[in-house]
């Protein structure tokens, strides 16, 4: 079911564009709605809406903007309207800069109304329900590592392009120059955005200090060169995945690192550096959190889906092992039949019968050619089902991460309630005390930190839902993007494995005939 | 017959599932051959047994001289032979008999016959290796160690891929040494020999005939004497042209078969870990869709069952490479030491030739045993032509056999290669059409 788009005809502005928005599966992604008008006709920026809302739908309705009864935007004076099949996110390059992590409902509520709200609780069940069609336009490239500086300064820089017709973006096609720890940089930033509002942020690829170690070094060798074309692959997966997400995809930091051509260096990355060493005294406090706190679970679609999850991991990590154990026996076929080629070859050198000294070199051929095979074989079991299955295990790692939040949001919410407790327990104990000056004092003490704590409670209550919140629809939309991205890959898999198939019966028929005129 | 096998082998699994491995392997193995082998054999039907022969062709041609090894037993380390003959020749007792055989024997007939004088000019087909379990027992122990990071499945398709290759083991041997002796009984000469015909006839056990330990040494000696000799022997002039065009080629080619052989060998073993593999990825993916409640489920599922498939095609290809290309390769590795064997003893008489010749002389100088001197020089002589009259015949015969054996394995690999790889791709082709069409 698609979602239907709100397209609130502001005012009555004559001129409102609603171009027909055809869809499949219109869906509200993210927490709010954007509506944004991209003729030129309209130029203002619809400022109200505008603070971190987006809108997406891949493919949008068909909407007769008429049927529209909702009149969300009360307050809201400019023309907008919706536009096609791509994705119009905007972020106002005005007063608001970035989206923060506010909930966006306490953001939107005091300016949109209740409608808003009302809209965005619609859009979440949609959400839910729809199925994600994915027309969004956009295409990354990562290519062209070249090792930049000298020595142990040096660093691999890698080109990006960026190919859209979204409008998001300034230009149509983007190429700056990265290098590892600025996507390391990214993630981080994002990271400290999202994760801990529930949103499940691709991890990006992992350090590799030897293998670093060995381009700088400058050993220009088969396995350096494979090192970095397995970071250039898993940089390039890491890209696409991240502008997959509908948020990600709009966070100012993800727009300018596809398109400024200068970034800050990102220092903090660094394992030594001392944001490194903060990172792992948090990651090590965070361990023995998880261990403490026991959670309540009073939803069982989170139990259920969490031990699923631990299921998966297991298994996932399982399939990986023996998939690089087949990877690695390839490699070793291939190299194996190479040097049988090579003795066949000289076997047929010294035979002295010439027809059969003929067919054992063909024999030679036909096996260097098998083994070029099995070479390339292996590269695809490894490019694709392996590095698929490593890319999940950690995204997993990335989804436990996320209900770890929840855990710890959880227990924030009732640490607060614990503390407010205490403190009306405070307080009636107060009202039978003996002094009486100080009483008032004391009280009215008691009173402002009790309503300050309900405050935070309510709070931590909200951020709570939300979170949970967040989190189905995370769960849901990176359920979705796994059945697709695996049977998209496993199809991709499986021709190759068609491929090399073909390949043998053309090179073992070709060399048939000559053995048959062995006379 | 396959049925007894198999309910004979669930009950053997159930007994010995508990108790654990390292017993289990003896037992098991006592189990599994006593059993299996007698049935497999006598189910082997004529395509098989023509497979059997590849390596070597023509055999079994003469029908009144027929030889086979229907069946056999393992015990621990030793294969007892069941050696069958049919006969129509008077010289021997019975037109149709067996007895049973253990390797050692064909060891002592093997080296009877090239201990004998008169098959000097011979190439005495080569002695058939010894029954070798190294590599199935190996997996075996890896297994027993893997045991408990399996899942019951995988483990009981692990071990039947092991039995495949006991089994295959097993096939190989008893083929080696069925072809020894039909080699020998259709060789116009040593078919008639008389240790050929004992080995044949005599019912009860030939230990007595074999070597003890005394001889043994004694032969270990001769060998070290012979490696010697040939180097020195090496050094002497040729006079004749073929030997000579032959002793380089097979001294070349010798050393490249070598070669060739254990690169085959490993280019095998990597295609047996392979299917191996097949077997894990095939056993996880079907846990992880158990666990599975997304569309994959059902993806994973046939793409455990395809892995399934596939792993079994791997394996045939790894065992049709074996046999047609490292089987052929190993058995005329042997040949051809056989045949530099027979130049070798050619050229000891030549050596002789020439010792008496100076013998000869010296006699003349010193006219003393001329007579004596002379003879020996004739016997020489003539001993050299005829080794180099039938050692000419038999290389002929033998380049002849070998380009027509290498013709019908290659022949026969490449289009079972072919014929593996159309079934790969077309269960391939099956399983992405399912993936695109749900």
């Amino acid at each position: 079911m698609a979602a239907e788009m709100e397209p609130p005809p502001l005012g009555d502005a004559g001129q409102t564009d609603f171009r027909e928005i055809e869809d499949g599966e219109g869906f509200f992604v993210s927490t709010v709605t954007i509506l944004e008008s991209p003729e030129p006709s309209s130029p203002d920026p619809p400022s109200m809406p505008a603070e971190g809302i987006s809108t997406n739908g891949p493919k949008q309705e068909d909407i007769s903007l008429d049927d529209d009864p909702e009149d969300l935007f009360a307050e809201a004076t400019e023309e907008v309207s919706l536009d096609s099949p791509e994705r119009e996110p905007i972020l106002s390059d005005g007063p608001s800069p970035a989206i923060t992590p506010v909930t966006p409902t306490a953001m939107l509520t005091p300016r949109m109304g209740l409608g808003t709200a009302e809209m965005f609780e619609r859009s979440l069940d949609e959400l839910e329900e729809d199925e994600s069609g994915d027309t969004f336009d956009m295409h990354i490239a990562v290519s062209d590592p070249e090792k930049v500086g000298d020595g142990m300064n040096a660093y691999m820089g890698y080109k990006v392009t960026t190919k859209t017709s979204m409008t998001i973006f300034s230009k149509n096609e983007t190429t700056v120059r990265r290098r590892f720890s600025d996507f390391l940089g990214l993630h981080s930033k994002l990271a400290s955005r999202y994760l801990h509002i529930g949103y499940i942020v691709p991890p990006a690829p992992e350090k590799s200090i030897v293998g670093m170690t060995k381009v700088k070094v400058g050993k220009e060798d088969l396995s350096s060169a494979e090192f970095v074309e397995k970071r250039r692959s898993a940089l390039e997966r890491y890209l696409m995945r991240t502008v997959k997400h509908p948020i990600l995809l709009k966070d100012p930091d993800v727009m300018m690192f596809l398109e400024s051509s200068e970034l800050p260096r990102a220092v903090s990355t660094q394992a030594l550096s001392g944001a490194g060493i903060l990172r792992m005294v948090n990651k090590a406090a965070d361990a023995v959190n998880k261990m403490t706190i026991k959670m309540n679970e009073s939803d069982a679609w989170f139990e259920e889906k969490h031990q699923q999850f631990e299921n998966l991991d297991l298994q996932l990590r399982k399939l990986h092992a023996s998939v690089e154990c087949l990877v690695c026996h390839r490699k070793e076929l291939s190299v194996n039949t190479a040097s049988f080629a090579k003795s066949a070859a000289m076997l047929g050198n010294s035979e002295d019968h010439t027809a059969l000294s003929r067919a054992l070199s063909q024999l030679a051929e036909v096996e260097e050619k098998i083994d070029q095979l099995h070479q390339d074989q292996a590269y695809a079991d490894f490019y694709l089902f392996s590095e698929l299955l490593g890319d999940y295990v950690r995204l997993i790692t990335a989804v436990k991460g996320v209900f770890d939040h929840r855990m710890k949001t959880w227990s924030k919410w009732q640490d607060t309630q614990l503390l407010l407790q205490k403190k009306r327990e405070a307080e009636s104990k107060l009202q039978f005390a003996n002094k009486p000056d100080k009483l008032q004092q004391a009280q009215d003490e008691i009173k402002e930190e009790i309503e300050e704590l309900e405050g935070k409670v309510q709070q931590g209550e909200k951020d709570f839902e939300l979170i949970s919140k967040t989190i189905r629809k995370e769960v849901s939309r990176f359920e979705k993007e796994r059945v697709k991205d695996f049977k998209v890959v496993i199809i991709k898999y499986l021709e190759s494995l068609v491929q090399t198939q073909q390949q043998l019966i053309k090179y073992w028929e070709a060399f048939l005939p000559e053995a048959k005129a062995i006379a | 017959m396959y049925l007894l096998w198999d309910s004979w082998c669930g009950v053997c699994f159930q007994k010995l599932a508990n108790i654990d491995l390292q017993h289990t392997i003896c037992t098991f193995l006592l189990y599994i051959y006593i059993f299996y082998i007698t049935i497999m054999t006598s189910t082997i039907d004529d395509s098989d047994k023509e497979k059997a022969l590849s390596v070597s062709v023509d055999l079994n041609n003469d029908t009144s001289l027929l030889i086979d090894i229907p069946d056999a037993l393992c015990e621990r380390d030793k294969v007892k032979f069941t050696v069958h003959t049919k006969t129509t020749l008077s010289s021997f007792q019975k037109p149709d008999f067996s007895v049973p055989r253990q390797h050692e024997d064909f060891i002592w007939l093997h080296d009877a016959l090239v201990e004998t004088e008169d098959y000097a000019g011979l190439i005495i087909p080569p002695a058939p290796p010894k029954p070798d379990f190294e590599s199935p027992r190996e997996k075996m122990h890896k297994l027993g160690e893997g045991e408990a990071t399996m899942t019951k499945e995988e483990y009981t398709k692990m071990k039947q891929e092991l039995e495949a290759e006991y089994l295959a083991v097993f096939k190989k041997t008893v083929q080696v040494h069925e072809v020894f002796l039909q080699r020998l009984s259709s060789h116009p000469v040593l078919s008639k020999d008389r240790n050929f015909q004992i080995f044949l006839e005599y019912d009860q056990d030939l230990s007595v005939r074999r070597k003890n330990a005394k001889e043994t040494f004694g032969s270990f000696f001769k060998n070290m004497v012979k490696s010697a000799d040939e180097v020195i022997i090496s050094g002497i002039k040729e006079v004749d042209d073929f030997f000579e065009q032959e002793k380089t080629f097979l001294l070349d080619y010798s050393s490249k078969i070598k070669d060739s052989t254990a690169r085959a060998e490993k280019m095998t073993r990597s295609h047996k870990n392979i299917a191996d593999d097949y077997i894990h990825i095939s056993s996880t993916l079907s846990s992880v869709s158990v666990d599975d409640n997304t569309a994959l489920k059902k993806h994973f599922e046939k793409l455990s069952d395809l892995f399934e498939k596939l792993r079994k095609v791997e394996g045939r290809v790894a065992s049709d490479q074996e046999l047609k290309l490292t089987e052929l390769l190993r058995y005329y590795m042997r040949d051809i030491q056989a045949a530099k064997d027979l130049l070798y003893r050619r050229a000891r008489t030549l050596a002789d030739y020439e010792n008496s010749n100076k013998a000869l002389g010296k006699a003349r100088l010193k006219s003393k045993d001329v007579a004596a001197a002379e003879e020996q020089q004739q016997q020489c002589l003539q001993r050299f032509n005829k080794l180099s009259e039938s050692g000419k015949r038999e290389l002929t015969s033998f380049k002849g056999r070998r380009v027509v054996a290498f013709r019908k394995n290659l022949i026969e690999m490449a289009e079972l290669e072919i014929k593996h790889a159309k079934n790969n791709m077309s269960l391939l082709q099956d399983c992405i059409e399912l993936f695109k069409s749900s």
